[in-house]
């Protein structure tokens, strides 16, 4: 039993959730208990996905137990077969109903019906969300295509001519999968490589029984991809890649290999030209970018996004890593690679609380990570930029943003670049410690220069310590959009208010009472509640503000 | 569209004939609604002192952190104990293991007064007892951290329901006072206890009104604290202000504490109704009662008012979510003039809901339990101006043209009371008011 306050990963039918959802036409049956269906929010308001995710819920209860399960299963997966008409339907069971036994595949392949099964087995008690993706996405493959084998059918289609290429692991609730597909089919085409297919991000049941038309296969994301590219390889003998295009060298490195195996020549002048498309290396040797050079920084995440952040970070930006690690054990021998070539201890774990003990040791400068380290960095005080699921609703931006390819190099270089202080900013703050408002204490300028929330007090493992209470820390202001406005508001607002009064000759007094019970409004309205009631009690010629004041006014400018 | 609003006897002692001419029906079948646990998300912020331990797998863990999501503090009150294979198996014994979790999180957090543990689907398959695992570590914590539990599985519990657990249990946990024989002829004894958890703000506006009223040591439940016991016994008489409080009443009731049957304290109507059954129990004078309430109804109807234009003859459909459907299905009725298409709920409390029963429309359609696919066939059927539903369904509705209110926000805003009535018709005009400013 393991103490979590926060996991970095779901359980295994998450996964197979985010197949499902990526695709066109395949539905997923899933044995649950009632609430279950919080998975449905993922989708639609992470990821604001405008349809429903493709899944059916048993949602059975403690009345049901006592019952015939099975029975409500089955039927289940009768109606979602009618109503939906998918072209294939994964079953399976969440935590609990792996529990009670049902045997959801068995149940479902004895309906013999002409939709193609594919049961999975994802045991929940062991596996999590990013092997559930990617056994579901195996299994429905290598069924799919054994069943066309088998039938001795041919996918529908001729092979391309010229060389081709899949490019398989984007999926639904994936970290900017949706923009890297673009990136990354764009670079493609530009490279002169047709792509098949792109699965299972879009594709429909036949689009998998295409993907052996291809000459080889793209694996942008092996924690999804891997199983399924391996089994390609030894099937159809496809070759994947295994650079991941990531920063400017990331993406340079993956053009190199894709030519190669497309057999296709390298064209230094065509990459020069490609790659003028990223600024990001020039903007990192600017003169002015020396003040990047040998910061320290703390990278988290997924395995593939936290090793090519490394590289990018030592290689592109001259920073220090100081620490390196994953919450993906399935990787830990490639993050431990990785780790040495900067001589850093890799950190392999899914207890956040070990990260922040770590980070907490380590004083880096920028974090790079998951939305979890985003919280430890608020209770530091240190600046952030997420790279890595899990992740939050800010994470899927409306704007076009990859991480991948040249485009993804410059926005890397952006995002990275924004937490932190500004070179001649930190140049000034240096030489001018005394200041009473720029000092260490504040945020940079540019993102309100409001005083930051401080550092934690004990720098120690403090989880060790158990004198050390844990309190809530202020936002920080770089992380938070509407904490500069209000940390802001306080100190402007009571320059306006004397100057009003001295303007006015009215005096207004708020009642003690009232000035308590405004601040029972929530800080981001408090301004507006404030000067509405002041305006309201003006207008009514009222000098002295009560609490019956400040809901008159409510109710008079309600609108 | 029927105007006609019931004509409500406050006084009456029997049980009214719930709403006998309603169509309540019942459907089975897929339930888009939350488990008990994420209840855990609110009550962690209104009892500050208590920290909420799920013992469960990994899609507890998930579920709470998602619907939490929001929420950008630096440490939770709450977290998971997750289930493994060892525990499964046998290897590790799950109850060592708990205890092992439990010792570990109170040295962490030593702020913590008292520990829920909540029951959820994988641990009750199991017969994982917490209850005994609450006894055992409460004897080894007790006085510095009481620990109690309640099941906020979903088997057991739908969404708002993990209130109502929890409450009870905390309940349960209060000494009985010891029965009083001294007679108290004229009620001065006479204790007014509100349940429910409500906005601090809320509590705050209700407590003056009370104390205009002439009612004092009106006490909420549950408090801003774990280790503040109110009284409740034989001279206790409650108000419920939330509609799915049934265990919690339940354990009042053996306490010997009476129920004031009442609607909810939602809009004018509700809210003016529920005082008037608190000033009747505590025997307060009519004029003093009118008093107290007339500048706050004034208030909340002129607020309520600026939103009937917008409202008026639209037809609204409920999804079934946490409970408040009847009541908040019929402010906007008989206050705001919406038309009722259909209005979903989980599950009916005859008793609880019997008074907003009687003041809905007649021949409202409810529909009790759910069958998510054809509860959506029916909606579009309908062709609603507004749809109340979960966010799992907001979105898909919103891009195929369908303007909806999203319920969640219903149970995470002050809604009840006179100066939040308004606020309460302001947050089912707003999705309107929004689709007129930027429709194309």
């Amino acid at each position: 039993m393991q103490l979590t306050l926060w996991t970095y990963e779901g359980p295994p039918h998450i996964g197979a959730m985010r197949l499902a959802t990526s695709m066109k036409d395949v539905h997923y049956v899933l044995h649950a208990p009632q609430g279950d269906t919080y998975a449905d929010l993922l989708f639609t308001m992470i990821e604001r996905l405008p349809r429903r995710p493709p899944v059916t819920y048993t949602t059975f209860q403690a009345r049901d137990l006592g019952g015939d399960t099975a029975q409500l299963f089955i039927d289940a997966v009768l109606q979602a077969n009618e109503r939906f008409k998918p072209n294939a339907l994964l079953v399976g069971a969440s935590c609990t109903a792996e529990l009670i036994q049902d045997d959801p595949g068995g149940l479902a392949l004895g309906l013999h019906l002409d939709t193609p099964v594919i049961p999975l087995d994802l045991p929940a008690y062991q596996r999590k969300e990013n092997w559930g993706c990617a056994e579901s996405f195996y299994h429905l493959v290598r069924q799919l295509l054994k069943r066309q084998s088998a039938n001795e059918q041919q996918p529908a289609g001729a092979k391309p001519a010229g060389p081709s290429c899949n490019v398989l692991g984007p999926t639904a609730l994936g970290f900017r999968h949706r923009d890297d597909v673009i990136e990354i089919s764009r670079l493609l085409k530009d490279l002169g490589i047709h792509v098949n297919v792109i699965a299972p991000l879009n594709a429909s049941v036949s689009d998998i029984e295409r993907l052996p038309l291809a000459d080889f296969n793209v694996v942008l994301y092996p924690e999804t991809a891997h199983t399924v590219a391996s089994w390609l390889e030894r099937e159809y003998k496809q070759p994947f890649t295994k650079c991941i295009p990531i920063g400017h060298r990331g993406t340079i490195a993956f053009i190199r290999e894709v030519l190669a195996l497309a057999h296709l020549p390298v064209n230094e002048a065509l990459i020069d030209t490609l790659s003028e498309r990223s600024h990001a290396s020039w903007y990192a040797a600017s003169v002015d970018s020396t003040y990047l050079t040998n910061k320290r920084v703390f990278i988290f995440g997924d395995a593939s996004h936290a090793i090519a952040a490394a590289r990018v970070a030592h290689e592109e930006m001259g920073f220090q890593v100081v620490g390196l690690g994953t919450y993906s054990r399935e990787f830990a021998r490639d993050i431990r690679e990785a780790a040495a070539l900067y001589q850093v201890k890799a950190l392999i774990t899914d207890d956040y609380l070990e990260v922040e003990d770590q980070i907490a040791e380590l004083h880096p400068e920028l974090i790079l990570g998951t939305q979890m380290e985003r919280h430890i960095a608020k209770r530091h005080g240190i600046p952030c930029t997420v790279i890595s699921a899990p992740m939050h609703v800010q994470d899927f931006p409306a704007r076009y943003a990859p991480q991948m390819g040249f485009e993804g190099a410059n926005v890397l270089f952006d995002t990275w670049v924004h937490p932190l202080m500004m070179g001649l900013e930190e140049h000034l703050l240096g030489m001018f410690r005394e200041d009473f408002e720029f000092n260490d204490e504040s945020a940079p300028s540019h993102l309100g220069g409001a005083k930051k929330s401080p550092a934690h007090p004990s720098t120690e493992t403090h989880a060790n310590e158990p004198d050390t209470v844990v309190s809530p820390s202020t936002p920080h202001p770089s992380l938070q959009v509407q904490a500069p406005l209000a940390l802001q508001e306080s100190p402007s607002e009571s320059v306006n208010l004397s100057g009003e009064q001295k303007m006015h000759e009215l005096v207004q007094v708020w009642t003690h009472d009232a000035e308590l019970e405004l601040k029972k409004i929530p800080f981001f309205v408090r301004g507006k509640a404030k000067r509405n009631t002041e305006k309201y009690a003006k207008e009514t010629g009222v000098s002295n503000i009560t609490i019956e004041t400040l809901y008159e006014a409510k109710a008079h400018f309600s609108r | 569209m029927n105007t006609v609003i019931p004509i409500q006897v406050a006084n009456k002692e029997s049980t009214p004939t719930p709403g006998s001419t309603h169509q309540i029906s019942q459907e089975r079948g897929q339930r888009e609604v939350f488990c008990g646990l994420t209840g855990i998300i609110w009550l962690h912020r209104k009892i500050q002192d208590a920290f909420f331990l799920v013992v469960g797998s990994r899609t507890c863990a998930h579920l709470v952190q998602s619907a939490a999501g929001v929420m950008i503090f630096a440490e939770p009150r709450f977290g998971t104990a997750i289930i493994d294979d060892r525990d499964l198996s046998g290897i590790a014994d799950a109850n060592e293991e708990l205890d092992r979790v439990v010792n570990q999180l109170l040295k962490r957090r030593r702020d913590i007064r008292t520990l829920f543990l909540v029951g959820s689907c994988p641990s009750e398959v199991i017969k994982l007892d917490l209850s005994r695992a609450a006894q055992r570590l409460n004897a080894q914590f007790n006085p510095a951290v009481k620990v109690l539990n309640y099941s906020g599985s979903g088997i057991e519990t739908t969404f708002t329901q993990g209130e109502d657990a929890c409450l009870a249990s905390l309940i349960e946990s209060f000494p009985v006072v010891a029965h009083r024989d001294e007679p108290d002829p004229d009620n001065a004894h006479k204790k007014l206890l509100i349940v429910g958890t409500l906005a601090d703000v809320v509590e705050d506006q209700m407590q003056r009104i009370f104390k205009a009223m002439g009612i004092h040591g009106v006490e909420f439940f549950p408090g801003r604290n774990s280790q503040h016991v109110p009284e409740i016994d034989e001279r206790t008489v409650y108000l419920l202000a939330q509609p799915f409080l049934a265990d919690t009443a339940k354990r009042l009731d053996a306490r010997g504490a009476t129920r004031l049957p009442a609607p909810y304290p939602l809009g004018v109507q509700g809210t003016s109704a529920w005082f008037e059954a608190a000033a009747l129990a505590m025997g307060v004078d009519d004029a003093v009662r009118d008093q107290a309430l007339l500048a706050p109804r004034q208030r909340a109807q002129t607020a309520t008012a600026k939103h009937r234009n917008l409202l008026q003859g639209k037809k609204i459909f409920f999804f079934p979510d946490s409970q408040l459907e009847i009541p908040l299905a019929r402010f906007l009725s008989n206050e705001l003039g919406m038309q009722l298409t259909e209005v979903g709920v989980p599950y009916i409390h005859r008793q609880h809901m019997a008074q907003e029963l009687e003041l809905l429309p007649p021949n409202t359609v409810i529909m009790e339990g759910q069958h998510v696919e054809r509860q959506i066939d029916r909606c579009e059927a309908a062709h609603p101006d507004l749809v109340v539903c979960g966010l799992g369904l907001a979105n898909p509705l919103e891009a195929k043209g369908y303007t909806t209110k999203w319920s969640i926000e219903l149970v995470f805003t002050p809604i009840q009371g006179f100066d939040q009535a308004g606020d309460l018709a302001e947050l089912f005009s707003r999705p309107l008011t929004r689709k007129h400013k930027i429709a194309a």
